[in-house]
């Protein structure tokens, strides 16, 4: 199966992602995104989505976990990582888990 | 724990039996898969978090360099030069199969064309092909992150289910089928034993009557 790519960001950044070939959306609300992140799923195989735009809609974005596709990732944003990506992570250690083997400090590091 | 509502009947003790029988080998299969699926489990988290850690640096690299690139060009000139992308990349999507879970296999074949950057260098400052460079390298660091990190929300979802399975068959199902078996058990032998007091009792009268 062909799969596409797309990136949704806030602010115009994302358009660098365009040049190798990932469609790349740019939207300045939450709202917005999550209206498109819903129409995208239908027709994209990942979905990468910077990460304060994914925290606002997380609701939607643990709508697509339960099938291998759609894929979507949160990517840090050009003002740096907000660290969404690592806290589902961690949600997703302890729930399979029940301990966290990663972060044991809390800041992210490696704890082994 | 409760006992079923069952008759207490010969019957019903060798259906039970052979359903405590089922549940006792499906807990104990459960179980192993489970476990292994928990090994797995911590060997790919492992890895998602070591490559997380590489793009979200990488990716807040490229985009805080494009921002820069973007602020030195005029907003219509970039989108211009970005809205047309001529590498091309193709993404193969298929599934495979970890313990019964089907999850993402992402595969990317880059075709790059003649040009490494799709737009004459006349046009675009240096800073605009530095930001394309880095994002064509995160870019196979991306997908991979993406198959990975599917793979561990997908699994974790997984190892969820089939705990709360094994822990309703270890202190639901397999407790109850057990205590139901014994209250049977407990039922024909007290049968048993009133029947054969019956019997005694009957077999004194008739002694009594003709002696």
């Amino acid at each position: 199966m062909k799969g596409k790519m797309a990136i949704i960001g806030d602010g115009d950044s994302v358009l660098a992602f365009k040049a190798v070939g990932i469609e790349a959306f740019s939207v300045n609300h939450p709202e917005k995104a999550r209206d498109l992140l819903k129409k995208l799923a239908k027709t994209h195989q990942i979905i990468f989505i910077t990460d304060a735009l994914a925290k606002e809609i997380s609701d939607t974005v643990a709508h697509y976990t339960a099938s291998a596709y759609p894929t979507v990732i949160p990517v840090p944003s050009k003002n740096g990582s907000n660290g969404y990506g690592y806290e589902i992570l961690k949600k997703e250690m302890e729930k399979a888990l029940g301990v966290d083997i990663l972060f044991k400090d809390g800041k992210g590091e490696i704890g082994e | 724990m409760a006992r079923m509502n069952v008759n207490p009947t010969r019957m019903e003790l060798k259906k039970l039996k052979a359903r405590l029988k089922t549940a006792e080998r499906g807990h104990k299969l459960l179980k192993d898969k489970t476990d292994e699926m928990v090994r797995r489990f911590s060997v790919i988290i492992r890895e998602t978090k070591a490559l997380r850690d590489e793009v979200e640096k990488d990716v807040a690299g490229v985009l805080k360099q494009f921002s820069v690139a973007r602020g030195l060009m005029s907003k219509s000139d970039i989108e211009l030069i970005f809205s047309m992308p001529s590498v091309s990349v193709e993404l193969e999507c298929t599934t495979k199969n970890i313990m019964n879970v089907e999850v993402p296999a992402l595969q990317l074949t880059e075709n790059r064309s003649a040009a490494k950057y799709p737009y004459s260098f006349a046009d675009v400052t240096s800073e605009a092909d530095y930001s394309v460079e880095l994002a064509g390298k995160v870019l196979v660091k991306l997908v991979r992150l993406a198959e990975l990190e599917k793979t561990t929300m997908m699994l974790a979802e997984e190892i969820e289910k089939s705990k709360r399975r094994v822990n309703a068959l270890e202190y639901v199902m397999i407790p109850s089928i057990e205590e139901t078996i014994r209250y049977i058990t407990m039922k024909l032998d007290e049968n048993e034993r009133s029947g054969l007091t019956r019997l005694m009792k009957v077999k004194d009268m008739i002694a009594e009557r003709d002696g």
